[in-house]
């Protein structure tokens, strides 16, 4: 439960009169001229297309006017509802400029928002004109009232003092819980038809959440090279450095007592070791020469080192970015490894090709098939990073094989 | 035999620094960039230069390019690239200028002290040093073409004589007579299409056939 303090009857009677109800007052009544203005615009253009319906050319002017008033008068409502009551309506999403008139036309009479505000500016003048007159009314009709009871105080006329004092504080006392509804009415209809609409919102939450995993996806693979960067330039040159001491110990050492180089030759080899260990997990983080030099080179690489042969055919003559790089030298890894791993295949080849603004690979192999994308398999790694930049994984198996991969990375 | 090395690893460098005096070489300029080994080249015209890749500023594959600048400056200057991963596309550019005073090693290859310096001697005397490594990748690209009809020894001699072993190293690597090397050879030539007069001259011949350039 929330505490909002201790509220006596004073209060209340004062927030009754509180300068929320001057400021929905205004709101009321700058809503008539307002409206009234938008009304006659649209009223004056549609009767003008109307009358001069035969000429073609004057509808379609009228028609591009109105679309170019609406949202100027949409903009005057939103500022008249921050200005007064603080509500703000979202904005319905801008649309690029459009210096073409047919196009513009075309697009604006297609966009639902744009019906959506014009109901508004119709309905507006209702609203205001009818809350207008009730607000106005209410107040004015109070203190006319209040005056004819203090005439008939001088007066001394002791019916009227009743009558008009208790119609004074009827219409008082009416006049802000009016100028509530009215308002109320009016925030309504302006959130409902002024704003975005659902799907407007979804489309610019698709677009928002499309960047910002655009954005997660490129600083995973920046972060993936400034791994490799580090380890190459430190911890390798460090691990090179002492591979090569060792090995000169190793050499140089002649005359020492057989355990020393026995221990000699075995921290040499556990160096060497280390050292190709390291290099491979390098290479599976992000290859230098993917780089410098883009696909073609970096999966030679890779295929070289399979223990199987690879042909590979590469045909991207406009380097991709470097993040799809990334995914397609990641994805002929990852199906290189699991061929190697389950496939039990004597060959593989592997196809990369870009066509347009896809980049289209293959992996296939001779083995024994029977691989599923939900099998448990390095097939569900690479279909996420496959996805986490809107391509599309399609893996082909039947038992017995042979097992195809094809995978469609985007360009743009 | 003087050199001029650049890597931009202090650690490495002083390394190699140690280790090529150790084996009487003379060091006469250490470097930490390609332009700096382009400038010390320049000033101490060396026999011998063994360069890094990827090297400052820009840390990709600064080094090669000033290797390749080099090859086309001066032809008969050796050079000997290390390299922290091999990739044949590096190695395919170097080679496209000439074989010959051409090595292309893993860096890990310094750890096998014995068998670098003999790669960088070489290297120096005209030949040629490439990785197993390399090798295995060019290889993966060869296909449909007179290659194909090579034998799997065939193919493995050859691989070797990429790498700039001599016969007697093949024979070594594959634990086989010298006479058999050279039948291997002899098939290789035939299949290949070379039948030139000079024995060395179809030696570079066959090379450049398997490594495409």
């Amino acid at each position: 439960m929330t505490t909002t303090g201790l509220i006596t009857p004073w209060d209340r009677i004062r927030a009754h009169w509180s300068a929320r109800t001057w400021l929905r007052t205004a709101h009321v009544v700058t809503g008539v001229p307002m409206a009234l203005l938008a009304l006659a615009v649209v009223a004056g253009l549609t009767v003008l297309s109307v009358l001069l319906a035969w000429t073609v050319v004057v509808p379609l002017i009228a028609l591009l006017l109105l679309f170019w008033s609406v949202p100027l008068f949409t903009r005057l409502q939103r500022a008249r509802f921050l200005a007064f009551l603080d509500v703000d309506i979202p904005e319905a999403p801008r649309r690029p400029r459009e210096r073409n008139p047919l196009k513009l036309l075309y697009r604006e009479a297609r966009a639902r928002s744009t019906w959506r505000q014009l109901a508004y500016h119709l309905l507006a003048p209702l609203i205001n004109v009818i809350g207008g007159v009730m607000v106005i009314g209410a107040w004015a009709g109070g203190l006319v009232a209040a005056e004819f009871a203090v005439r008939g105080w001088v007066l001394a006329e002791g019916w009227m003092i009743t009558v008009f004092t208790l119609l004074a504080s009827a219409l008082l006392i009416a006049g802000p819980w009016v100028a509530r509804g009215v308002t109320a009415l009016d925030v309504i209809a302006a959130e409902a038809l002024l704003g975005p609409s659902l799907s407007d919102q979804l489309v610019q939450r698709v677009e928002t959440l499309q960047e910002s995993r655009a954005e997660v996806v490129d600083a995973a693979d920046a972060e993936r090279r400034r791994i490799e960067r580090d380890l190459h330039d430190g911890t390798q040159q460090r691990l090179v450095s002492l591979a090569m001491s060792l090995g000169m110990a190793r050499t140089m050492l002649t005359d020492v007592p057989e355990p020393a180089r026995q221990a000699i030759a075995q921290a040499h080899e556990e160096s060497k070791q280390a050292l190709k260990e390291l290099r491979d997990f390098v290479r599976g983080l992000h290859p230098a020469v993917l780089n410098d030099q883009g696909l073609d080179a970096a999966l030679s690489g890779i295929a070289a080192r399979a223990p199987f042969p690879v042909r590979l055919r590469v045909d991207v003559p406009e380097r991709a970015s470097p993040t799809i790089e990334a995914v397609a030298f990641f994805v002929v890894s990852e199906a290189l490894t699991n061929v190697s791993k389950h496939a039990g295949a004597s060959t593989a080849e592997v196809t990369v090709r870009r066509a347009g603004d896809r980049l289209r690979l293959a992996v296939v192999d001779d083995g024994r098939g029977g691989a599923r994308l939900g099998g448990g398999t390095g097939l569900r790694g690479l279909a996420q990073r496959v996805g986490s930049v809107d391509g599309t994984l399609d893996v082909d198996s039947p038992p017995g094989g042979p097992t195809a991969i094809r995978v469609e990375l985007p360009c743009v | 035999m003087r050199v001029v090395l650049a890597e931009d690893s202090v650690l490495l460098r002083e390394g190699l620094v140690w280790l090529l005096g150790s084996a009487g070489m003379e060091v006469v300029a250490a470097v930490a960039d390609a332009e700096g080994l382009l400038r010390a080249v320049d000033e101490h015209e060396p026999d011998l230069v063994v360069t890094d890749v990827r090297m400052p500023p820009s840390h990709t594959d600064e080094g090669l390019r000033a290797a390749l600048v080099l090859r086309r400056q001066r032809p008969g200057l050796a050079i000997l690239v290390l390299s922290q991963y091999v990739e044949e596309r590096y190695a395919t550019q170097l080679l496209s200028t000439e074989t010959s005073g051409i090595g292309y090693l893993l860096k890990d290859r310094v750890a096998d002290v014995t068998e670098f310096l003999d790669a960088l001697r070489r290297v120096a005397s005209g030949g040629t040093a490439l990785d197993p490594e390399v090798v295995a990748q060019l290889l993966i690209r060869r296909h449909s073409d007179p290659l194909d009809l090579l034998t799997r020894r065939e193919h493995e001699v050859l691989a070797l004589i990429a790498e700039g072993r001599s016969n007697a190293g093949i024979a070594e690597a594959l634990v086989v007579s010298e006479g058999a090397v050279g039948k291997h050879i002899n098939n290789i030539f035939t299949k290949l299409g070379l039948s030139g007069a000079d024995k060395d001259h179809r030696r570079v011949l066959a090379v450049l056939r398997f490594l495409k350039v």
